[in-house]
Protein backbone atom coordinates (compact mmCIF):
# COMPACT_ATOMS: atom_id res chain seq x y z
CA UNK A 1 0.00 0.00 0.00
CA UNK A 2 1.55 3.26 -0.82
CA UNK A 3 -1.42 5.42 -1.68
CA UNK A 4 -4.82 6.48 0.99
CA UNK A 5 -7.95 5.77 0.94
CA UNK A 6 -9.46 8.34 -1.99
CA UNK A 7 -6.25 6.74 -4.39
CA UNK A 8 -7.31 3.08 -3.66
CA UNK A 9 -11.01 3.76 -4.40
CA UNK A 10 -10.40 5.52 -7.16
CA UNK A 11 -7.77 2.76 -8.17
CA UNK A 12 -10.41 0.15 -8.03
CA UNK A 13 -13.09 2.09 -10.34
CA UNK A 14 -10.56 2.85 -12.52
CA UNK A 15 -8.20 -0.27 -13.17
CA UNK A 16 -10.65 -2.61 -15.38
CA UNK A 17 -11.77 0.81 -17.93
CA UNK A 18 -8.02 1.14 -17.91
CA UNK A 19 -7.48 -2.12 -19.76
CA UNK A 20 -10.57 -2.15 -21.66
CA UNK A 21 -9.14 1.40 -23.54
CA UNK A 22 -5.86 -0.23 -23.63
CA UNK A 23 -6.79 -3.59 -25.16
CA UNK A 24 -9.46 -1.31 -27.48
CA UNK A 25 -5.89 1.28 -28.55
CA UNK A 26 -4.02 -1.99 -29.47
CA UNK A 27 -7.11 -4.06 -31.41
CA UNK A 28 -7.71 -0.82 -33.22
CA UNK A 29 -4.49 -0.14 -34.12
CA UNK A 30 -4.99 0.08 -38.06
CA UNK A 31 -8.40 2.33 -37.99
CA UNK A 32 -7.86 4.65 -35.48
CA UNK A 33 -4.89 6.62 -33.84
CA UNK A 34 -2.86 4.25 -31.38
CA UNK A 35 -1.52 0.94 -32.05
CA UNK A 36 0.92 -1.58 -30.10
CA UNK A 37 2.95 1.04 -28.45
CA UNK A 38 0.55 3.16 -27.23
CA UNK A 39 -1.99 0.57 -26.01
CA UNK A 40 0.77 -1.47 -24.12
CA UNK A 41 1.60 1.59 -22.66
CA UNK A 42 -1.96 2.28 -21.54
CA UNK A 43 -2.68 -1.18 -19.94
CA UNK A 44 0.87 -0.79 -18.00
CA UNK A 45 -0.96 1.88 -16.67
CA UNK A 46 -3.33 0.10 -15.40
CA UNK A 47 -0.52 -2.67 -13.74
CA UNK A 48 1.10 0.33 -11.98
CA UNK A 49 -2.40 1.67 -10.85
CA UNK A 50 -2.52 -1.39 -9.22
CA UNK A 51 0.30 -1.65 -7.62
CA UNK A 52 0.26 1.66 -6.13
CA UNK A 53 -3.77 1.04 -4.45
CA UNK A 54 -3.11 -2.93 -3.32
CA UNK A 55 -0.82 -4.77 -1.70
CA UNK A 56 1.70 -5.03 -4.20
CA UNK A 57 3.82 -7.55 -2.24
CA UNK A 58 0.55 -10.05 -1.92
CA UNK A 59 -0.24 -8.98 -6.06
CA UNK A 60 3.23 -10.04 -6.59
CA UNK A 61 3.51 -12.86 -5.01
CA UNK A 62 -0.02 -14.37 -5.89
CA UNK A 63 -1.04 -13.20 -8.85
CA UNK A 64 1.59 -11.54 -10.85
CA UNK A 65 5.67 -12.39 -10.72
CA UNK A 66 8.31 -10.82 -12.14
CA UNK A 67 8.53 -13.85 -14.12
CA UNK A 68 5.17 -13.72 -15.82
CA UNK A 69 5.93 -10.41 -17.19
CA UNK A 70 9.53 -11.23 -18.70
CA UNK A 71 7.80 -14.56 -19.94
CA UNK A 72 4.84 -12.05 -21.54
CA UNK A 73 7.41 -9.46 -22.71
CA UNK A 74 9.65 -11.94 -24.32
CA UNK A 75 6.42 -13.98 -25.94
CA UNK A 76 5.58 -10.69 -27.71
CA UNK A 77 8.80 -10.17 -29.40
CA UNK A 78 8.86 -13.59 -30.36
CA UNK A 79 5.69 -13.42 -31.56
CA UNK A 80 6.40 -9.88 -33.61
CA UNK A 81 9.71 -12.05 -35.12
CA UNK A 82 7.80 -15.16 -36.20
CA UNK A 83 5.06 -12.96 -38.14
CA UNK A 84 7.84 -11.07 -39.55
CA UNK A 85 9.84 -13.96 -40.53
CA UNK A 86 6.25 -16.10 -41.84
CA UNK A 87 7.08 -13.37 -44.89
CA UNK A 88 9.87 -14.98 -46.11
CA UNK A 89 8.31 -18.04 -45.68
CA UNK A 90 4.86 -17.69 -47.58
CA UNK A 91 5.61 -14.54 -49.57
CA UNK A 92 8.37 -12.63 -50.90
CA UNK A 93 10.32 -11.03 -48.32
CA UNK A 94 10.44 -9.88 -44.65
CA UNK A 95 7.61 -8.44 -43.02
CA UNK A 96 5.66 -8.89 -46.31
CA UNK A 97 2.26 -8.53 -45.98
CA UNK A 98 0.97 -11.91 -47.25
CA UNK A 99 -2.53 -11.81 -45.78
CA UNK A 100 -3.72 -8.60 -46.83
CA UNK A 101 -6.81 -8.98 -49.13
CA UNK A 102 -6.70 -12.64 -50.08
CA UNK A 103 -10.19 -13.82 -47.78
CA UNK A 104 -8.17 -15.54 -44.48
CA UNK A 105 -8.73 -14.10 -41.00
CA UNK A 106 -7.60 -10.37 -41.03
CA UNK A 107 -7.77 -10.69 -44.92
CA UNK A 108 -11.30 -8.86 -45.80
CA UNK A 109 -10.65 -6.37 -49.04
CA UNK A 110 -10.75 -2.47 -47.72
CA UNK A 111 -12.62 0.20 -49.79
CA UNK A 112 -10.52 3.06 -50.89
CA UNK A 113 -11.50 6.28 -49.33
CA UNK A 114 -13.04 7.76 -46.32
CA UNK A 115 -14.85 5.10 -44.11
CA UNK A 116 -15.31 3.86 -40.85
CA UNK A 117 -13.24 0.65 -41.35
CA UNK A 118 -13.73 -3.21 -40.65
CA UNK A 119 -12.02 -4.92 -38.12
CA UNK A 120 -10.84 -8.07 -39.84
CA UNK A 121 -8.54 -5.94 -42.66
CA UNK A 122 -5.24 -5.18 -43.15
CA UNK A 123 -3.57 -8.83 -42.88
CA UNK A 124 -0.85 -9.04 -40.72
CA UNK A 125 -0.71 -5.41 -39.55
CA UNK A 126 -3.10 -6.28 -36.87
CA UNK A 127 -1.00 -9.41 -35.68
CA UNK A 128 1.82 -7.17 -35.46
CA UNK A 129 0.57 -4.25 -33.75
CA UNK A 130 -0.90 -7.23 -30.99
CA UNK A 131 2.66 -8.38 -30.73
CA UNK A 132 4.23 -5.12 -29.80
CA UNK A 133 1.00 -4.26 -27.74
CA UNK A 134 2.13 -7.40 -25.75
CA UNK A 135 5.84 -6.80 -25.90
CA UNK A 136 5.45 -3.15 -24.50
CA UNK A 137 3.01 -3.85 -21.75
CA UNK A 138 5.49 -6.61 -20.48
CA UNK A 139 8.26 -4.99 -20.81
CA UNK A 140 7.18 -1.40 -18.63
CA UNK A 141 5.02 -3.68 -16.11
CA UNK A 142 9.10 -5.43 -15.68
CA UNK A 143 10.60 -1.84 -15.09
CA UNK A 144 7.85 -1.16 -12.72
CA UNK A 145 7.83 -4.45 -10.35
CA UNK A 146 11.65 -3.80 -10.83
CA UNK A 147 11.33 -0.21 -9.61
CA UNK A 148 8.87 -0.93 -6.67
CA UNK A 149 10.72 -3.95 -5.10
CA UNK A 150 12.90 -0.90 -3.00
CA UNK A 151 9.45 0.79 -1.77
CA UNK A 152 8.47 -0.16 1.77
CA UNK A 153 4.88 -0.32 2.41
CA UNK A 154 2.64 -0.54 5.09
CA UNK A 155 0.54 -3.87 6.49
CA UNK A 156 -3.06 -3.70 6.56
CA UNK A 157 -2.98 -3.29 10.20
CA UNK A 158 -1.34 -0.15 9.98
CA UNK A 159 -3.87 1.07 7.78
CA UNK A 160 -6.96 0.36 9.32
CA UNK A 161 -5.91 1.96 12.28
CA UNK B 1 43.80 3.88 -16.82
CA UNK B 2 45.68 5.28 -19.60
CA UNK B 3 45.01 8.78 -18.87
CA UNK B 4 43.91 10.52 -22.34
CA UNK B 5 46.86 12.44 -23.30
CA UNK B 6 45.22 14.36 -26.54
CA UNK B 7 42.60 17.11 -24.86
CA UNK B 8 40.97 20.12 -26.66
CA UNK B 9 40.43 23.69 -25.03
CA UNK B 10 37.19 24.38 -23.93
CA UNK B 11 36.86 27.21 -26.09
CA UNK B 12 37.99 25.83 -29.35
CA UNK B 13 35.46 22.85 -28.50
CA UNK B 14 32.77 25.35 -28.22
CA UNK B 15 33.82 27.07 -31.56
CA UNK B 16 34.06 23.78 -33.14
CA UNK B 17 30.11 22.60 -31.92
CA UNK B 18 28.81 26.46 -32.94
CA UNK B 19 30.38 26.03 -36.46
CA UNK B 20 29.52 21.93 -36.92
CA UNK B 21 25.76 23.25 -36.19
CA UNK B 22 25.61 26.46 -38.75
CA UNK B 23 27.21 23.58 -41.39
CA UNK B 24 24.88 21.17 -40.49
CA UNK B 25 21.81 23.93 -40.58
CA UNK B 26 23.19 25.34 -44.29
CA UNK B 27 21.00 23.14 -46.46
CA UNK B 28 17.45 24.79 -44.23
CA UNK B 29 18.35 28.01 -46.14
CA UNK B 30 15.42 28.85 -48.40
CA UNK B 31 12.72 26.26 -47.27
CA UNK B 32 9.70 27.81 -46.25
CA UNK B 33 7.25 26.34 -43.32
CA UNK B 34 4.75 24.02 -45.19
CA UNK B 35 6.19 23.82 -48.53
CA UNK B 36 8.50 20.23 -48.53
CA UNK B 37 10.68 20.66 -50.88
CA UNK B 38 10.23 16.42 -51.69
CA UNK B 39 5.97 15.66 -51.80
CA UNK B 40 6.27 12.60 -54.16
CA UNK B 41 6.73 10.02 -50.95
CA UNK B 42 4.13 11.39 -48.83
CA UNK B 43 1.48 11.72 -51.40
CA UNK B 44 2.12 8.03 -52.58
CA UNK B 45 1.44 6.66 -49.14
CA UNK B 46 -1.61 9.26 -48.77
CA UNK B 47 -3.08 7.45 -52.52
CA UNK B 48 -1.76 3.87 -51.91
CA UNK B 49 -1.32 2.78 -48.79
CA UNK B 50 -5.61 1.69 -48.45
CA UNK B 51 -5.09 -0.55 -50.95
CA UNK B 52 -1.52 -1.91 -50.69
CA UNK B 53 -1.88 -2.72 -46.97
CA UNK B 54 -5.65 -2.43 -46.15
CA UNK B 55 -5.36 -0.39 -43.37
CA UNK B 56 -7.71 2.11 -42.86
CA UNK B 57 -4.90 4.22 -40.58
CA UNK B 58 -2.24 5.41 -42.90
CA UNK B 59 0.47 6.01 -40.03
CA UNK B 60 0.04 2.29 -39.18
CA UNK B 61 0.59 1.15 -42.82
CA UNK B 62 4.19 3.17 -42.52
CA UNK B 63 4.93 2.00 -39.11
CA UNK B 64 3.93 -1.54 -39.22
CA UNK B 65 4.28 -1.86 -43.14
CA UNK B 66 6.16 -0.09 -45.52
CA UNK B 67 8.55 0.87 -42.30
CA UNK B 68 8.16 -2.62 -40.62
CA UNK B 69 12.06 -3.21 -40.16
CA UNK B 70 12.47 0.02 -38.29
CA UNK B 71 9.66 -0.88 -35.73
CA UNK B 72 11.47 -4.60 -35.36
CA UNK B 73 14.46 -2.41 -34.28
CA UNK B 74 12.40 -0.86 -31.99
CA UNK B 75 10.99 -3.67 -30.23
CA UNK B 76 14.59 -5.11 -29.84
CA UNK B 77 15.65 -1.41 -28.43
CA UNK B 78 12.89 -1.62 -26.07
CA UNK B 79 13.81 -5.25 -25.19
CA UNK B 80 17.23 -4.73 -24.56
CA UNK B 81 16.50 -1.50 -22.52
CA UNK B 82 14.44 -3.25 -20.31
CA UNK B 83 17.14 -5.84 -19.88
CA UNK B 84 19.70 -3.30 -18.60
CA UNK B 85 16.70 -1.97 -16.21
CA UNK B 86 16.43 -5.21 -14.47
CA UNK B 87 19.69 -5.50 -14.28
CA UNK B 88 20.43 -2.24 -12.70
CA UNK B 89 17.81 -3.36 -10.33
CA UNK B 90 18.68 -6.92 -9.38
CA UNK B 91 18.51 -8.17 -5.92
CA UNK B 92 21.23 -10.90 -5.89
CA UNK B 93 24.63 -11.25 -7.67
Amino acid sequence: MVTGLIGRTAGKLLVPFIFIFGFYVVVHGHLTPGGGFQGGAVIATGIALILVCFYYQECVNKYMSLTTFKVIEAAGLVLFICTALSGIVLASGLMFNWANANGSLFGHAVEYGVNAGDMLTAGIIPVLNFAVGIEVFGALSVVLLCMFAGLKETTAEEDNK
Amino acid sequence: MAKCSFTIPPKLALVLIVAFTLILLLPAIGIEFGNPQADVTDQYYIDNSQVETGSNNVVTSIVFDYRGFDTLGEATVLFIAVLGVTMLFRRKL
